[in-house]
């Protein structure tokens, strides 16, 4: 903020104001368009992957739909049930709307000192923030008066509150080798080329990349740990009763979450918007690289959202502490040694990245087979297509 | 300090909720997530078809077997036409036989599918769900080319079948079954493999032999149990005894014999040989009548009450009709699978989390206007 002030020459204090709520409103803007963008890319990927269509009126492919969808939210009647506690259910979505907020003025935007908020412990405040986002639900699930939304509440609180462990040990790895515990710290230990990624850096790192992964899935509430919102089994939870803003509140900062996750992976592992020097003199090309990993991350995300189902609740639990979290804490500790060999023999550290690397390209040649698999099984050979014409 | 009172959470899943599959209501007493005590409230959607059967002639009734179970209609009408025809003694042409045939097996796919479809989405998997969908819209294709319509078809006559099929059609039923093998391959590997629906499913929900016969469990249901009784094989109808075809059973391959897993792998199972009936009858069809010559405009059948049992996609489906020798029914009464499989929830219920009350409906595949009428 003081770089802001500065650069912009301001010294008195109301006008330093106004501009702290200018800014406030434009993260949130932010925060609105990404949200409302991602909504859009989940429904035409989930469509393309159903076999349909998905929104394609509004705009050109439908890009528009998420603004019709929040007009059509704000017209709509704001109902409060009877018997509902009116204070906490009128202030539950703002709590998670909040927490988008401060997510998105922690998280980067290309290169590693683009952070609105920079703080010395960013690591810290956006492992802590999520909370914000459990009081609402808590709040949401408490005050609706309705029996659905309080179980999906409670289920809610236990599942963050459980996946924020893993989550946070599963940094540890990262936050050892940066010797930092900022966003920029963490990312200007890597750089562009992909074996210098974080996730490469030893098979330890891998595997809390992916418990973090897990782990953040978890906490933004997607499949296969969407229990606080299950629709087939609790209504909706804690969301049942709202309507209008309220509800677009609510969904505008799942969406939001979907996206905080994967920009937090793609910085914390994926080397963020790093790129080579040649790119140095066009800024623009940083955010791109940063945007478009996210957006990989995103569509991932999103794949494993329409292909996974629900697991149960007891499961939930059963897995997070009696796999994630020793797994994390062993892969924790099993990069201390690591770090340790690598200071007496700084050359493992090339041979380890690039054998993780080429792992990691072997993961992803085997989910493209697989990929393939399925979609060869759904052709229609030759005589078919010849008396089947498929009527979409 | 004095003793905190507690009690269970009563709370009413559905008549409106989004698992129930229409109007079924449950009324559940849970503990937290536990469910102590649970307990089916029929009756949303009672149309009195029973009674309405009495007040037209013998013909006028089959448009409303449609709706006994909108799902699987062609099933229906022809369980209706099956009952009418024993009573009267009618010949039916062979033609028409195996055309009831492949429709019926065709609609028992579309059936399971949606019973498999709705399964897999109320554990949380979308994609499934509409796959199976899309691939009953290509049954529907095919029942509204012959017949005109896609749901409630009123195509069996009694008698007979209404439309004939062309060869065009037939071909376009045999490639459809060929190509379905593929999305049955698909699906399982999709759905049935997935370690998370296997934990989902797995030792869920075990009715036993024993307490399958209690409860009268009938179809899928049964079979899951381990018991291999299918009414097409027991007490052949139609031309079923001229075709070959397994019945499969559960065999407890995650779980335990006759749990909400097995419930779904035999309905897979069930699909697959389905698509060998539909294949195989397309081989046997030949030229011939539709419709029996001896039918006459005004049906009396002789006084009397009898029984016709069928295999309905949601099991044994028992048509009682009795005949006072007029050319209106006396009494029809429908028996069918889905309300004795209500039946069986409160038991199967008990001591179940809330997320596996939700699998354990959809594994007994429960019509709602089936157990109402």
């Amino acid at each position: 903020m003081q770089k802001i002030f500065d650069f912009l020459q301001i010294e008195s204090v109301g006008i330093r104001i106004l501009v702290l709520i200018i800014m406030t409103l434009l993260v949130l803007l932010v925060a609105s368009v990404t949200s409302g963008i991602t909504s859009w890319v989940e429904r035409r990927v989930a469509g393309r992957m159903q076999s349909r269509i998905g929104p394609n009126r509004v705009g050109p492919c439908g890009f528009l739909q998420w603004i019709a969808d929040a007009l059509k939210l704000f017209q709509k009647e704001d109902i409060i049930p009877e018997g509902a506690s009116r204070v906490l259910f009128r202030l539950a979505p703002f709590f998670g709307f909040l927490e988008v907020g401060v997510m998105f003025s922690l998280l980067p935007w290309g290169k590693p000192d683009w952070i609105l908020a920079d703080f010395n412990i960013g690591i810290l405040l956006f492992l802590g923030f999520p909370a914000l986002a459990i009081i609402g639900e808590l709040m949401a699930g408490w005050g609706s008066n309705n029996k659905w939304s309080l179980i999906g509440g409670m289920r809610g609180t236990a599942q963050i509150i459980s996946y924020e462990i893993p989550a946070a040990i599963a940094l540890l790895p990262a936050i050892l080798s940066a010797q930092g515990l900022s966003f920029k710290a963490l990312m200007g230990t890597q750089s562009w080329e992909p074996w210098n990624w974080f996730i490469f850096h030893s098979p330890f790192a891998f595997v809390s990349g992916f418990i973090f992964f897990i782990a953040s899935l978890a906490e933004a509430n997607r499949t296969p740990f969407d229990l606080t919102e299950a629709e087939s089994e609790l209504v909706s939870g804690y969301t049942t009763e709202y309507t209008g803003v309220r509800f677009a509140l609510f969904i505008l900062a799942e969406y939001a979450n979907v996206y905080i996750l994967s920009a937090a992976f793609t910085a914390i592992f994926l080397g963020g918007g790093l790129l080579p020097a040649m790119f140095a003199p066009y800024p623009i090309f940083y955010f791109l690289a940063f945007f478009i990993k996210a957006c990989i991350v995103l569509l991932f995300v999103i794949w494993i959202r329409w292909t996974l189902l629900r697991v149960r609740i007891d499961q939930l639990m059963v897995f997070c502490w009696t796999r994630l979290v020793p797994i994390a804490l062993a892969s924790f500790f099993g990069e201390i040694i690591y770090l340790f060999f690598v200071h007496a023999f700084p050359i493992i550290q090339q041979v380890v990245s690039i054998a993780c690397f080429i792992f990691g390209l072997f993961i992803l040649y085997y989910l493209q087979k697989r990929v393939r698999f399925h979609i060869s099984l759904q052709k229609l050979d030759a005589e078919a297509k010849q008396y089947w014409v498929r009527s979409t | 300090m004095t003793q905190l009172k507690t009690e269970y959470i009563n709370v009413n899943m559905g008549p409106q909720h989004p698992a129930t599959h229409g109007v079924l209501r449950l009324v559940l007493q849970t503990d937290g997530e536990t469910v102590h005590e649970c307990e089916p409230v029929i009756g949303y959607l009672h149309r009195s078809i029973e009674k309405i059967a009495e007040q037209g002639e013998w013909q006028d009734f089959i448009p409303f077997t449609d709706r006994v179970d909108y799902v699987c209609a062609m099933n229906a009408n022809w369980a209706y036409c099956h009952a009418v025809e024993q009573a009267a003694n009618f010949e039916i042409p062979r033609r028409a036989e195996l055309l009831r045939i492949i429709m019926g097996e065709l609609n028992r796919i579309s059936s399971h599918c949606v019973g498999l479809g709705t399964g897999i989405l109320d554990l949380g998997g979308y994609t499934p769900f509409i796959h199976l969908l899309r691939e009953r819209e290509f049954i529907n294709d095919l029942f509204e080319e012959l017949c005109g319509a896609r749901l409630t078809h009123n195509y069996c006559t009694i008698g007979g079948v209404s439309f004939d099929a062309s060869e065009v059609w037939l071909k376009r039923c045999r490639v459809f079954a060929e190509q379905f093998k593929k999305i049955i391959i698909q699906f399982e590997k999709f759905a049935m493999d997935n370690p998370i629906v296997q934990k989902r499913l797995a030792n869920v929900g075990v009715v036993t032999k024993e307490m399958a016969f209690d409860y009268n469990l009938v179809g899928p249901n049964l079979r899951a149990s381990g018991v291999a009784i299918d009414i097409r094989k027991q007490a052949p109808y139609s031309l079923y005894s001229e075709f070959e075809f397994d019945v499969p059973v559960g065999k407890g391959i995650v779980g335990t014999v006759g749990d909400c897993f097995d419930r779904f792998f035999v309905r897979v199972q069930e699909m697959k040989e389905s698509v060998s009936l539909v294949l195989q009858a397309c081989d046997k069809i030949e030229e011939g009548e539709i419709q029996s010559k001896e039918v006459k405009k005004r049906i009396k059948p002789q006084e009397g009450v009898y029984i016709s049992r069928t295999e309905m996609p949601r099991g044994e489906t028992t048509y009682l009709i009795q005949s006072d020798g007029t050319s209106k029914p006396y009494r029809v009464k429908i028996r069918t699978g889905s309300f004795t499989a209500a039946s069986a929830l409160p038991v199967a219920a008990k001591g179940m989390l809330i997320a596996d009350v939700v699998a354990l409906i959809s594994s007994f595949d429960v019509v709602v206007p089936e157990i109402d009428r």
